[in-house]
């Protein structure tokens, strides 16, 4: 039980939380995730740890409602207990000092994509960041990744904030006008499928945090396997970070669709509960 | 061995053994048939996930245990791989006190329910009694009785709970909840230690609970063990994986003084055959955890489920049939086994076969799938499986599947769960460089006392064996409980006899800041 001390709403459907995970906090570094379960009957669900407090002992998760396990989980209210939290999973980012890194953020995942970039400016690299989101509210994060960043594009769906475009057109703009040694790009897997196309193209290594369905997160059932360079590498244990040039992101698209009917109707069933009880 | 027959025999030269013998010639013993377990029909059965095996009634259990003969040399024992006190326990069922039974068991096995009902006795206690041995007659039904006493104690409002010795506050921990940690947490917590049992997962259990389903292990008969365990003073922490959440070496700033490392096969092997990624291939670690462990088929729970209708289920082991009969469960219309060798080969015990057929499951043995094809959206809809012959005998001593060239042919599926083994977790082993592992990713280990090429790091189960039984992980928890005991009380003496060789407290006080 993991009590929430912080919510914020960064939007109507993305909120911040900070928890009470004093080991974690102490252990995680950038690139790790936690498992959540909310309620005894909850499911399992990955989300990437974008902060933690050593002192107050506290993780910040950040989490956009899409189905009936995230929208539980944002119900809840500063005081509340977390169910379950487990962590931190996955390997921490490989942090070097490389030179340039271009970071690309989309949506939810510009939160994972903050320790990275907090990590690489640390380690000694100059640091440009394009953040990205349909629109000008769900770019989150903004004032503590400028922290970490030498210069900050945003682009926008709409033009609401920032340049329109797409989070490609920010990065390829950067592309010609300078050197890149390093991409790091988090957010939908279509984005970063995207993303590692263009930079395939100009030949820039790249690396890609994925998030994809998990049960238990530590290797165990073989949900979230993917294919990277031909071979089956599990999220959980082997990543969540992989060369993005070599993953097989259509096959992901597919795999993250594996219940969406289930998850559909369970999302309806959910509303009709809650309109009732309302 | 010497003080183990000594003691036996001791046992069994006690008033009651003796009197109960006297009450029925051994001849007459051996002519009582072997009673079959009640067990629910199988056309009821797939329609629900309550226990197949219904357990024997008093006047059962009281005639199966009439046909022990009570041996003076008892073989069953050496079968067993915690060393069970078998006649006594038996002997208090045929004398009608069960509840005594029970703690004979519990002497020795920290788990008597769930081993009475997932052992293989059939090659352990049961192979060796002296029925099939002299008699070419079906054994004494040890593990069926083992149930009995075991559930009978659970139904009945006085559980006892293991006596402690003189409580010594050493801490110890246990890496792991499932058989292994369990068993160890037990009889470390009966020498009186401060035990602690750190699990991944947010239910105690381990593979009791996310692997065997409710139909063959309730979770709620894994339950009351673990709470008697509780009530023994063992700590139990959820959601805390160690050298990820913590280190062992901060566990060993924290106090703890050795530990068992049984965090089992964690990783699901895939065949690495074409199309296996697609949608609706499910590892059987997976497909079992959704259900078991996360109760997916319970429509009030949000973890999914694919509930297929034409199953194929690869592999032959328990775990496939465990598999096989859940698809069975949540409705498939075609359940089937496809396994590479033929059903002499198979892996899994002879019941769960048995009550496979039962259920009506399709057993395509001889067979091998080749590639897994799927529709547009990625969905697995067809599958490609070659047919196999048997060849020589290889190092398993099974013979040998061989490949039919040509002879690949498509069925039709909707959901495949691959159940081709286990590889031990890396999670551990990765966290601390200096833990010898074997090419395989086990822990390498000295057989007799359990323990790692690190000193206070034990390790039993299947991150040391690869993938075996609940039992084989609970007789190496048992074993390493003793000889951690053992290491303790080495490291306690050779503190104090240096501390005796200190000639000021001040030398004492500085060997202590150390």
């Amino acid at each position: 039980m993991n009590k929430i001390v912080e919510k914020e709403f960064f939007s109507d459907s993305v909120v911040k939380l900070v928890i009470e995970a004093p080991y974690i906090a102490q252990s995680r570094k950038a690139g790790h995730f936690v498992i959540v379960r909310t309620g005894q009957k909850g499911e399992r669900i990955p989300l990437t740890i974008a902060e933690a407090d050593l002192e107050k002992g506290t993780i910040t998760i950040i989490i956009q409602k899409v189905g009936v396990s995230s929208i539980k989980l944002c119900n809840m209210e500063v005081g509340d207990y977390i169910t379950d939290v487990v962590g931190p999973l996955g390997r921490p980012t490989h942090i070097e000092k490389v030179g340039t890194v271009l970071a690309s953020g989309g949506g939810v995942g510009i939160a994972p994509l903050l320790p990275i970039v907090e990590a690489m400016k640390k380690a000694g690299n100059k640091i440009i960041t394009v953040l990205a989101a349909r629109r000008k509210d769900l770019i989150i994060l903004e004032e503590q990744i400028r922290k970490y960043s030498d210069e900050v594009i945003i682009m926008t769906d709409d033009g609401s904030y920032g340049k329109k475009g797409l989070v490609t057109d920010g990065m390829e703009e950067i592309i010609k006008r300078e050197k890149i040694n390093q991409v790091i790009t988090v957010g939908p897997a279509i984005m970063m499928k995207y993303v590692a196309l263009l930079t395939k193209k100009n030949k820039i290594p790249t690396l890609a945090s994925l998030n994809t369905i998990m049960v238990d997160g530590t290797g165990m059932c073989g949900a979230c396997r993917i294919s990277v360079g031909g071979k089956t590498r599990f999220v959980c244990v082997d990543g969540p970070e992989f060369d993005a040039h070599q993953v097989d992101f259509d096959e992901m698209l597919l795999r993250l669709n594996f219940y969406r009917d289930k998850e559909e109707k369970a999302y309806d069933n959910f509303l009709n509960k809650y309109r009732k009880a309302l | 061995m010497e003080v183990l027959l000594e003691y036996l025999k001791k046992e069994r030269d006690k008033e009651w053994r003796v009197e109960l013998r006297d009450k029925l010639k051994a001849r007459d013993r051996t002519k009582l048939e072997r009673l079959h377990m009640p067990e629910q029909a199988p056309e009821e059965r797939i329609k629900n996930f309550n226990e197949v095996n219904l357990g024997l009634t008093e006047e059962q259990a009281v005639h199966e245990a009439r046909r022990c003969v009570d041996c003076p040399r008892p073989t069953c024992i050496t079968g067993c791989p915690v060393g069970i006190n078998i006649p006594k326990f038996i002997k208090k069922i045929e004398a009608g006190e069960f509840l005594d039974a029970a703690k004979v068991l519990k002497e020795t096995n920290a788990l008597p329910a769930v081993c009475g009902r997932v052992c293989p006795q059939e090659i352990q206690c049961e192979q060796v009694c002296f029925y099939p041995q002299k008699l070419k007659k079906p054994a004494v039904a040890i593990g069926n009785l083992e149930r009995f006493a075991a559930d009978y104690e659970l139904k009945s409002s006085s559980i006892s709970v293991p006596e402690i010795t003189s409580y010594n506050g050493i801490k110890v921990a246990s890496i792991g909840s499932g058989p292994a940690g369990l068993a160890f947490a037990g009889d470390m917590a009966k020498m009186g230690y401060d035990v602690t049992v750190f699990e991944a997962l947010h239910e105690i259990g381990g593979v009791l609970k996310y692997g065997i389903p409710e139909f063959r292990l309730p979770n709620e008969i894994v339950d009351v063990e673990i709470n008697i365990l509780k009530k023994m003073g063992v700590k139990f922490i959820h959601n805390f994986i160690v050298g990820k959440t913590a280190t062992i070496d901060q566990l060993r700033k924290e106090g703890f003084t050795a530990f068992l490392i049984g965090s089992g096969a964690g990783l699901p092997n895939f065949m690495n055959i074409p199309g296996e990624n697609a949608i609706g291939i499910y590892s059987s670690n997976e497909y079992l955890t959704r259900v078991n462990l996360m109760k997916a088929a319970n429509p009030e729970y949000d973890t999914p489920i694919v509930s297929g209708k034409k199953v194929a289920v690869i592999g032959g082991g328990n775990t496939a049939m465990d598999a096989v009969r859940t698809a069975k469960r949540l409705g498939a219309e075609k359940a089937m086994i496809i396994y590479r060798r033929s059903i002499e080969e198979m892996p899994a015990r002879i019941e769960e076969i048995k009550h496979a057929q039962e259920e009506g499951i399709e057993f395509l043995n001889l067979h091998n799938p080749v590639e897994y094809l799927a529709d547009d959206q990625g969905k697995i809809n067809k599958m490609k499986v070659q047919r196999m012959e048997l060849g020589e005998p290889d190092e398993s001593g099974r013979r040998r599947p061989i490949p039919i060239e040509g002879s690949e042919y498509l069925i039709d599926v909707d959901t495949v769960v691959v159940s081709v083994g286990v590889s031990p977790n890396p999670l551990i082993p990765q966290s601390m460089k200096e833990l010898k592992v074997s090419l395989w990713g086990t822990i390498t280990i000295d057989k007799e006392t359990m323990q790692s090429s690190i000193p206070d790091i034990f390790a039993g189960g299947d991150i040391v064996r690869g993938g075996a039984t609940v039992i084989l992980a609970m007789g190496d928890g048992r074993r390493a409980a003793a000889a951690m005991d053992r290491y303790i009380k080495e490291k306690v003496r050779n503190i104090i006899s240096l501390i005796k060789e200190f000639k000021t407290i001040g030398e004492i006080l500085e060997f202590a800041s150390k």
